[in-house]
């Protein structure tokens, strides 16, 4: 999550679920907290006893909406107006929190004289390279305290390295993503001026910035009346300070769009300015979708990270590990400690193999070249440049948006391996998949041969989950798994062992990382499964003793040390599965700091050093949590300090410092370079040091703020299988919202085949006004037919005052549909796929899709069938003027995928 | 077990232990339990905190093994109902909880100026494309909304208040069997398959029933249900099971909101009546507790509710009665004509005597 990277140094939520109930206020936005976190929310239900007030914010009246205060219905895809207008409520009406804002965040930072804002670039931010649609980010640097010393030893070899940074293979493999934990690196500190006032200071730029954010705007734009406008801004404000605090939440309602990451940027300024972070009752809170996203981005299952967010080494930048830690040399901040936070990485991995002579085995990591992120994967398939492809606990055929896309790449494999707990639909679409039905694809000239695997569930394996607020939960297996399902600890351990067996005798240096790997886990057993305990040892790492290390400050580069996520260094301390803690809440304080175990090293809320004043004292007795004890000479609390236990709050770093010793005692968030919570980001975003609003890609309406319409590093991925619906078209003018319910999980292989969650909602609906339902006559529980540029699918209608058009300034009404996302035609409650409506555009920064607003057309009655489906959405796009997205067998027409590829929109 | 017999005081016409009606302090001592047995227990259920997850549901049918059920009432067939998001639509002999959602909106006349609220204009001058809908009819879509101008009281924390023009309110409620202080289906099961258990709550013996159905026209809520392919009844045994191993209830346990709350019937109703203060003094006029009285039709119910509209809203009787209330009055009214009749016959033998 480059969004709360780039502010505040780790991608995680700041605070924790429990820590909800010491709210005064909640403003959920961008999440459907009831509906998709049904057992976290009882921290809001909690606030809410204690009189906190509980604002939710949302196109669509939810079950979230049904017990909060004050439900705001905006148009869909405007969260940065919005939240740009209470940053300019807060800013011209002096409500910021002056005292946190001038010591904690970079507010009096100075920015260079290179940098020219949107304002006067008309939606553009200085450096736009508009042939690469890229920024280059250099003019958006700080103006260094110190006059540019030749930083590297060697001034040519740093000049190669700053053009290869800039090189479009190296960028596109985003860096950006590196900022889950650690903040991006800056070249120096900035040239400070603590009475805010020099016009070229990050509040000053952020002052004229938001200016045009007025009251007025916000309403034009979002749909919402001022007087909403002020009662939310009055209660988030009056509820923020040195005594109140106010938190917000987020999910993927947030992070799905094609500027997802600055929805998140702009809720981090709101909430610096406001003093809310790293306090109890404060922060933001970043909600998972699933049991274990957390933990599948800590160890990361995405193409350029590395566990801990060290990212993946470049093939074009880092031949060695010296050029791999050139950035980190020097540097102020946790950061500066990557050299040890890696070798200690390849350590655990090749173990003895792994040496000072042979740069600790740094050679045997593969390298990227350029973006392979999921999407872009699935168009290589479709091109034939993908062989093969795991499938482990997704759906994509069904869960990813253009599902038809998707099914077009899986049938260009050569081999496809599903491991799940059902036959899943991206396991069966080569023989009962739609595209049979319309003579796109047929069994007999598909290639790929699939391969199911069953899997254990979470009740049938050990292991553990990281969930939301980083917490990592041990769960035992409680029953043996049945059949041939088997946990994927054993699959992967038994694949490498295998394929380790097959190439024992191989000289080819490629091999050499799977040769030299330690791959010894205990055996457990008919089965021969894995050890999960063993392989949690391995992660938290061990010291020259080979006892568990208790600290990632304990790591060494000398090969001295090892540990294959240094940020989950401390879990195994002490040779205890700390995550497997279960002391009751009822046995220990409200921080439950003994049940489980959660990374960095057990702090459950992220930047507490910030609750306490610059002297270490607490801003208030109300909302007291982490202070300087100066008699102990240590900082104490109910939770475990973010900070270095005995550094002193006047604490000022000598000169020559580096790493943690180069932050101040008053830098409280300490994995930045700079110490300090980021209002602009000179660095860590491709699209901007600041937010912008943007329309969505597609959207039905014109950027009301500037002549940009759309974020203009928006990815996207062009190709008959993957046509844009235009903006503002008259063939598709309404917009489209996709979303979960409680009764289903996310692409339904986990409840469409379940009995009991199958008939809590048995079949796939769209939710519509009765302003659209007559519109377009559409009648309440009969079907409708939706028609995007990718597809047509029909749905069921939920009529309903919980969905609501958007009434904009200049008279025009905006209708949005609902459409709940877990249907294919699998399992026992089936339906059309709503993902098949969708196409795919990406935010640069994450390569996550904008699935959360596309537009549509909606018409009553069921869809055509068979070929007359394809002819159907082929008229549609050409009334919309959108090139052809007629394909060959299989989706592969030689012809039309080149030509695909090759144009841009 | 409460037994009718002509010895019965019931059948003077009045009901001096309440055995079948009015207040009754311990129900299992009524029962036959004079031992020492545990207290009541029952559920509260506040709908106020109620966010319509279901969990309760999916945990009931977990661990009461339940086979599917639809909201038509017919095994293995799915559908929608189009009633919200409720897709169960009643108690039944395979739903055991049934989460009610209700849908009410009410326009805000605004005190301030404003540019228009959305909906006026149904042609809307927006990018549609298409001439509009025939205007069809609005009545279907709205058929599950319900309009209660009272209850929608501006400060009520229950109502969400959509923009400025509009308050929506979305209410959601966990019904289950009532476990009645007065039973109507345990008053007139002649197997014994219905019983009051120690714990106070009524259980259907499924080895024992016979599928006669009295039961059922018995419930004045209309929770007893057979089972169409079996013909016995089945509802709600409170998890009699789970009970007798110390365990609460499958809902309670799965509820992540507390608005299923299991325990001591008495403690529950302190908390309940604490809960309805609170609310009142925030303002929520319009909420109130249902079953909780034990004067009411039932005796008090050992399930009841904080609801924060009439009854009739979630689909709950608003005066429920047990059935057999009248009984000792039928039993009276029975005996009287039987001793008139027989009075006649005598007094006509009597009478042929003398002849």
């Amino acid at each position: 999550m480059p969004g709360l990277g780039a502010s505040f140094g780790r991608g995680g939520a700041t605070n924790f679920l429990e820590d909800l109930s010491n709210a005064d206020c909640i403003v959920i936005e961008g999440s459907n907290m009831a509906e998709c976190h049904p057992v976290g929310f009882q921290w809001v239900m909690e606030a809410k006893a204690r009189g906190a007030k509980i604002i939710h914010i949302d196109p669509r009246f939810t079950r979230t909406s049904a017990v909060a205060d004050l439900h705001v219905p905006l148009r869909i895809g405007t969260d940065i107006a919005f939240l740009g207008g209470l940053i300019r409520y807060v800013l011209d009406n002096d409500l910021y929190f002056r005292d946190y804002v001038v010591a904690y965040t970079n507010a009096a930072a100075l920015v260079g004289e290179d940098f020219v804002d949107v304002e006067d670039l008309d939606g553009l931010f200085s450096g736009y390279d508009a042939e690469n649609r890229m920024y280059d980010e250099d003019s958006w640097a700080y103006e260094p305290a110190n006059p540019p010393e030749s930083s590297a030893d060697d001034p040519a070899e740093a000049a190669e390295q700053e053009q290869l940074d800039d090189a479009p293979a190296v960028r596109e493999s985003d860096q950006a993503q590196a900022a889950g934990s650690g903040g991006p690196p800056i070249p120096s500190k900035p040239k400070r001026d603590e009475t805010l006032q020099h016009p070229r200071s990050v509040f000053q730029v952020l002052k004229r910035h938001f200016a045009r954010y007025t009251p007025e705007m916000v309403s034009e734009v979002c749909g919402i009346e001022p007087a909403v406008f002020e009662q939310v801004a009055k209660w988030v404000t009056s509820n923020s300070g040195r005594e109140r605090t106010t938190a917000w939440v987020y999910s993927v309602g947030w992070t799905q769009h094609s500027v997802g990451a600055q929805y998140i940027r702009t809720a981090s300024i709101l909430q610096t300015l406001l003093g809310n972070i790293g306090r109890p009752g404060g922060g933001i809170l970043a909600l998972r979708g699933h049991a274990s996203i957390q933990g599948s981005t800590d160890v990361p299952t995405l193409f350029n990270l590395l566990p801990g967010y060290l990212p993946m080494p470049h093939a074009m930048q880092h031949s060695t590990l010296d050029e791999y830690c050139a950035d980190a040399a020097g540097k102020a901040g946790f950061w500066g400690n990557k050299r040890d936070y890696m070798v200690s990485l390849l350590k655990a991995w090749f173990g003895d193999a792994a040496q000072p002579e042979n740069d600790f085995g740094f050679d045997w990591l593969p390298k990227i070249n350029g973006d392979h992120s999921s999407y872009r994967t699935i168009a290589d398939m479709i091109e034939g440049k993908v062989s093969g492809y795991f499938l482990v606990g997704e759906n994509p055929t069904v869960g990813h948006p253009n599902g038809r896309m998707n099914r077009f790449g899986l049938a260009n494999l050569d081999w496809l391996v599903v491991r799940d707990l059902q036959m899943i639909e991206s396991a069966t679409f080569w023989k009962e998949g739609p595209e049979l039905e319309t003579g796109e694809m047929s069994p007999d000239t598909i290639g790929t041969e699939v391969f199911f695997m069953p899997a254990a569930t979470h009740v049938e394996k050990d292991g553990t989950f990281t969930q939301t607020q980083r917490l990592l939960q041990w769960r035992h297996k409680a029953v043996e798994p049945p059949n041939d399902a088997r946990s994927d600890l054993w699959f992967f351990f038994h694949l490498g062992r295998i394929l380790r067996e097959r190439l024992k005798d191989s000289t080819d240096p490629r091999d050499q990382a799977l040769l030299r790997m330690t791959w010894d886990y205990p055996l457990h057993g008919e089965t021969r499964d894995p050890d999960a305990d063993a392989v949690l040892r391995e992660i938290n790492g061990t010291g020259p003793d080979g006892q568990p290390l208790s600290s990632y400050m304990q790591m060494k580069d000398d090969g001295s040390t090892s540990g294959g996520c240094w940020i989950y260094t401390g879990v195994y301390a002490d040779g205890v599965n700390q995550a497997a803690r279960r002391k009751p809440g009822s046995e220990q304080g409200t921080v439950a700091s003994e049940w489980g175990w959660a990374w960095p090293l057990n702090r459950r809320m992220l930047y507490n050093r910030a609750s306490a004043d610059p002297d270490g004292k607490p801003w208030s007795e109300r909302k007291k949590y982490v202070w300087w004890d100066e008699a102990a000479g240590e900082w104490t609390g109910v939770d475990v300090p973010d900070f270095e236990k005995n550094k002193r709050p006047d604490y000022v770093p000598p000169e020559g410092a580096r790493a943690q010793d180069a932050l101040a005692g008053d830098d409280p968030f300490v994995m930045q370079g700079d110490g300090k919570a980021w209002l602009y980001a000179p660095a860590g975003l491709v699209d901007g040091p600041l937010p912008t609003h943007y329309e969505p890609v597609e959207s039905v309406v014109e950027n009301a703020f500037y002549g940009t319409q759309a974020s203009p590093t928006v990815e996207r991925i062009d190709g008959p299988w993957n046509r844009e619906n235009p903006s503002r078209s008259e063939v598709f003018p309404f917009q489209v919202t996709t979303y979960r319910l409680t009764e289903h999980h996310t692409a339904g292989a986990m409840s469409r085949t379940l009995p009991y969650l199958s008939e809590l909602q048995p079949e796939f609906f769209v939710e519509v006004s009765p302003e659209l339902a007559a519109l377009r006559g559409l009648t309440h529980n009969d079907y409708a037919t939706l028609v995007s540029a990718r597809s047509a699918i029909e749905a069921k209608v939920l009529v309903t005052e919980r969905v609501r058009p958007i009434k904009l300034r200049d008279g025009r009404v905006v209708h949005q549909i609902g459409m709940p996302y877990h249907w294919s035609y699998g399992g026992l409650s089936t339906g059309d796929s709503a993902n098949d409506l969708l196409g795919i555009a990406l935010d640069a920064n994450t390569h996550i899709q904008e699935d959360k607003v596309s537009t549509a057309d909606i018409v009553p009655g069921r869809r055509p069938r068979g070929p007359e489906l394809l002819e159907f959405v082929e008229a549609y796009r050409r009334r919309a003027g959108v090139a052809s997205g007629r394909v060959g067998v299989n989706g592969r027409d030689p012809v039309e995928a080149s030509a695909g590829e090759g144009s841009t929109q | 077990m409460t037994s009718i017999s002509s010895a019965s005081p019931g059948l003077a016409g009045n009901d001096p232990s309440n055995r079948l009606f009015g207040p009754l302090p311990d129900v299992s001592a009524d029962a036959g339990y004079v031992e020492e047995h545990p207290a009541r227990v029952g559920f509260f259920t506040d709908t106020s905190v109620c966010i319509g997850c279901k969990a309760c549901e999916v945990a009931c049918k977990e661990w009461n093994t339940l086979p599917m059920d639809d909201s038509h009432g017919v095994r293995d067939a799915m559908g929608m109902s189009g009633m919200s998001y409720d897709n169960t639509g009643m108690l039944g002999a395979n739903s055991w909880r049934h989460v009610a959602f209700v849908e009410q909106t009410r326009t805000v006349d605004l005190p301030m100026p404003t540019f228009g609220r959305p909906g006026d204009d149904r042609q809307g001058s927006g990018p549609s494309p298409m001439t509009p809908g025939d205007g069809v009819s609005l009545a279907d879509a709205q058929q599950s909304s319900v309009l209660n101008a009272e209850a929608l009281s501006e400060f009520d924390p229950q109502t969400g208040q959509s923009g400025a023009d509009k308050q929506i309110r979305w209410l959601m409620s966990s019904d289950v069997c009532k476990h009645c202080t007065h039973a109507g289906c345990l008053d007139v099961c002649p197997t014994g398959a219905l019983f009051r258990t120690e714990f106070g709550t009524v259980v259907v013996q499924g080895d024992i029933c016979n599928g006669c159905g009295y039961c059922v026209p018995a419930c004045p809520y209309g929770v007893i249900d057979q089972r169409k392919d079996d013909g016995r009844v089945f509802k709600c045994t409170m998890c009699y099971d789970r009970l007798t191993d110390g365990l609460q209830p499958a809902c309670a346990t799965a509820c992540p909101t507390q608005s299923i709350q299991f325990g001591d019937l008495d403690e529950l109703q302190a908390r309940a009546d604490a809960r309805l203060a609170t609310l009142k003094g925030q303002g929520v006029e319009t909420a109130r507790l249902y079953g909780r009285d034990e004067n009411d039709g039932v005796g008090g119910a050992g399930a009841f509710f904080l609801l924060l509209d009439e009854p009739e809203v979630y689909g709950l009787p608003p005066d429920p009665v047990v059935t057999t209330r009248d009984v000792p009055a039928m039993w009276k009214a029975a005996a009287q004509g039987a001793a008139l009749i027989i009075g006649v016959a005598v007094s006509a033998v009597l009478g042929s005597r003398k002849r």
